[in-house]
């Protein structure tokens, strides 16, 4: 594993100490659900395509020298179809351009709304907790949909004789558990591994560094990290089952899940750890988790500061009073309902990290406003965010003081966010057989 | 009166998925891990997020000397409500909670 996610960046010694050690595979994870809804709604990556091309063309001259296959899970943050062809063309420009031949195995994870609603039809998908109510006119309002992968469908890529499989979303250990399984490793071994290995050297000092080796074996694995100055132990390898994690014990895949409860950790010197115990229990039903994000509106936000201490102090009461009259003000004007448009007002310095939660009153020299208008429409945001910014500029406490001004950092003073999307599924879909909800393309580059 | 934050590691919270947070608070010690266990009941938690009790997951694991709960996120990540994309602040809330 190079590190935790293909645009982070990996320690180019450590990957040639990895490299040295002849791997079977070369895993590396390429997005997550971390980044919030609008790379799924958009299908897009979250990271730049120029330090893409770098690390994944440093990768794929790993795989060359180390002679063994490279796997991407994930591709391009979201891994729908449409990132995974952003990958598959980047790939295509560096082998060309490098003058090398590869085998490519792509492998696709996006689900019509069609399909995801026959099976909603028929029982076939069921909700997580929490999960939002859902129903044909919801999935049909998704821009993407997303199956997650697990090892069987990595495995039946690789089984074509790949060197390269870029596959759209799967489960973070998928693309680190499949070639031990299908090798006949330790099945508890081969997924609590890949749980460690998923994030690089997350689980170990130094987490940074990125590089880590994972070998996997009949009653276990061990772990060890690549970098100078990177170190396992039983506590860090232990304690990254808690990451991102809601249950540090049990880890549930397509086909089962991990239980590490009676998971041993020993140290098998300063560096590498040995992991044994961990137990794989197969469910009846074969089911993936579903993803998706639909379009909830157009969006915009404009920031302004307050520096004057009567303002600062009486932040909240100004917002309130703007919130009101300019709510007004798009109702009679714009002839919308309230449920239309949603402006809010944010008082950063305040409690704009967690809101109702915030229990600190301590008091600050100014404060920031950041204005959010959202609605349906773009236009309809520009007019409202229009209306929005004389109040954010002039607006006074009281009507008989002399007109204030605020600290607009730039003109124009609103900022288009554009499309905002949501995530609405947190579902399980049901398959007959593992590849019913993917599909596998092989092509011959160069 | 002594704030968790003085006496523990490290408190980290994370999203766990758009749907769940979970919140890590490394005691550093047995000794720190004992006060926390004590010190810390799950419903004042729940109160600190405005959350029912029963839909908190508390685990106390004494091999790493960690107190972890996880819980429905505030608002779902990503949606309109939501202040933190990524869920990592939440975790001052529970780092500054008086130990009884």
């Amino acid at each position: 594993m190079p590190s935790g996610a293909l645009g982070l960046g990996y320690d180019k010694t450590a990957l040639e100490r990895g490299i040295a050690a002849k791997p079977d595979i070369i895993a590396i994870d390429g997005g997550s659900t971390d980044s919030g809804p609008s790379y799924l709604g958009r299908g897009v990556s979250k990271y730049s395509r120029t330090s893409t091309k770098v690390e994944w063309a440093g990768l794929i001259e790993a795989r060359a020298l180390a002679g063994c296959p490279l796997v991407i899970g994930t591709a391009g943050t979201c891994g729908a179809d449409s990132a995974v062809d952003w990958l598959v063309e980047i790939t295509e420009e560096i082998l060309r351009e490098t003058g090398q031949t590869a085998k490519i195995a792509v492998l696709k994870s996006g689900q019509s709304a069609e399909t995801v609603s026959d099976a909603l039809a028929s029982g076939a998908i069921s909700p997580l907790m929490p999960a939002p109510d859902i129903d044909a006119q919801r999935i049909a309002d998704c821009t993407n949909i997303v199956a997650l992968a697990g090892a069987e469908q990595i495995n039946a890529a690789l089984d074509t004789g790949a060197d390269i499989v870029i596959a759209g979303r799967t489960t973070d250990t998928a693309i680190i558990a499949a070639l031990p399984l299908a090798k006949g490793c330790h099945a508890g071994g081969a997924w609590h591994g890949a749980k460690i290995g998923e994030c690089g050297a997350l689980c170990a000092t130094n987490p940074q560094s990125g590089v880590i080796l994972v070998d996997f074996d009949e009653a276990g694995f061990t772990v060890t990290p690549l970098a100078d100055g990177s170190h396992a132990s039983p506590h860090t390898v232990s304690a990254h089952m808690l990451y991102e994690n809601s249950d540090p014990f049990i880890l549930y895949e397509p086909g089962g899940h991990l239980n590490v409860t009676n998971a041993g950790y020993t140290a098998l010197d300063q560096t590498r750890v040995r992991v044994t115990g961990s137990e794989w229990v197969p469910s009846g039903r074969y089911t993936v988790k579903l993803e998706g994000a639909r379009r909830v509106g157009y969006q915009s936000v404009l920031l302004t500061l307050l520096r004057d201490a009567h303002y600062v102090q009486n932040a909240q009461a100004w917002c309130d009073d703007i919130h009101m009259k300019c709510r007004a003000k798009v109702e009679t004007r714009l002839g919308l309902a309230p449920d239309d448009f949603d402006i809010e007002l944010r008082i950063i310095g305040q409690n704009a990290t967690l809101g109702a939660l915030e229990n600190r009153t301590e008091g600050v020299v100014e404060l920031g406003v950041l204005g959010i208008v959202t609605a349906q429409a773009p236009q309809v945001v520009e007019e409202i965010s229009k209306m929005l910014n004389p109040y954010l500029l002039h607006h006074p406490l009281t009507a008989d003081e002399e007109q204030p001004t605020f600290a607009f950092p730039f003109s124009p003073a609103e900022i288009e966010r554009g499309e905002v999307f949501e995530f609405c599924l947190n579902h399980v879909m049901t398959l007959a057989n593992p590849m019913d909800a993917f599909k596998l393309e092989v092509r011959q580059i160069g | 009166m002594a704030e968790l934050k003085d006496i523990v590691e490290k408190v980290r919270s994370k999203n766990a998925g758009p749907f769940w947070l979970t919140v890590d608070i490394f005691c550093g010690s047995p000794e720190a891990y004992k006060r926390v266990v004590q010190g810390i009941s799950t419903d004042r938690v729940a109160r600190l997020f405005q959350a029912e009790p029963d839909t908190l997951k508390r685990f106390d694991i004494p091999s790493l000397n960690v107190v972890k709960f996880s819980l429905p996120r505030p608002a779902v990540q990503g949606t309109r409500k939501d202040r933190d994309m990524h869920g990592a602040s939440y975790a001052a809330l529970v780092a500054e909670m008086t130990l009884n």
